[in-house]
């Protein structure tokens, strides 16, 4: 039980960092275009993680298999670069300043 | 797989049962009758919404691709991206719109790029030319924007175009 606890653990704390680097990212970078970067990507590792994490709990220390954490990931590779396709898209349509010197973006 | 007239897209058939019993968390047998059921009259009553079933013709290559490149870039860009994103001087980034010039037409093989370019970090498919031709993408740091387009063409274009066409 020590193992899967540390494995569980191990994950959780990958899933909060991948997730907190995406705030940074959110936070430190200039223009929208960047911006989007961040919460976008280093999330799907974090919640991948954090997924992966809870199968794993609710498999080997609760009731029993427990897979349907699967379908978050699975919705969120859907739905993820479609949204982030959209507002990219919209941006550029609104030509949305595009940071190159770094000023306040 | 060949559909026919009750089951017009197996594998939409069999995703949907998985799916079912995923969402109810159980593999009990009522679960997996009540997911055949909506597995076979789902896809029915969508059926014209489905115009043409995508056909996957290398099956194990769209194995390999999505479990082995696919999984693989996803982790590796994703701590590049973490790396990019603290590293101290966050000024030295080169931001960027490259131009992907597109070898294919088929609908499916360019929407799956645009989307495995979103799901890999560190890019992000903004738009597509009005004549499908060209997909614009954006990088969080393209020093060298050639070698960018050629990896996303060798890497994934040449491979997608591969798998659909037979």
């Amino acid at each position: 039980m020590i193992v899967v606890e540390i494995l569980v653990s191990f994950f959780l704390i990958l899933g909060a960092f991948f997730a907190l680097a995406g705030s940074i990212g959110l936070f430190r970078l200039r223009d929208f275009f960047t911006r989007l970067h961040g919460p976008t990507k280093a999330t799907t590792l974090g919640v991948g993680s954090i997924v992966i994490a809870s199968a794993i709990y609710f498999s080997f220390l609760k009731e029993g298999l427990s897979l349907h954490e699967v379908l978050i990931t699975l919705f969120l590779f859907i739905t993820a670069p479609v949204s982030a396709h959209f507002l990219a898209k919209a941006a550029r349509h609104q030509r949305l300043h595009q940071d190159k010197d770094h000023a306040d973006g | 797989m060949q559909g026919n007239r009750w089951i017009p897209h197996p594998l939409m058939t069999i995703a949907l049962i998985v799916l079912w019993l995923l969402l109810n968390n159980t593999f009990s047998f009522g679960h997996i009758l009540l997911g055949t059921l909506l597995g076979i009259m789902i896809p029915w009553f969508t059926n014209r919404f489905w115009p043409e079933r995508p056909r996957i013709c290398k099956r194990r290559l769209f194995l390999k691709f999505f479990f082995v490149t696919f999984l693989y870039d996803v982790v590796v860009a994703n701590l590049n991206v973490v790396r990019l994103i603290l590293q101290p001087d966050i000024s030295k980034l080169q931001p960027k719109f490259i131009e992907v010039p597109l070898d294919t037409d088929d609908p499916m093989v360019i929407s799956l790029l645009a989307n495995v370019i979103s799901m890999t970090p560190g890019t992000v498919s903004t738009e597509i030319s009005a004549d499908k031709k060209t997909l614009i993408v954006h990088g969080l740091d393209v020093p060298d924007e050639q070698a960018a387009v050629a990896e996303i063409k060798s890497r994934y274009e040449a491979t997608l175009k591969e798998i659909f066409t037979c």
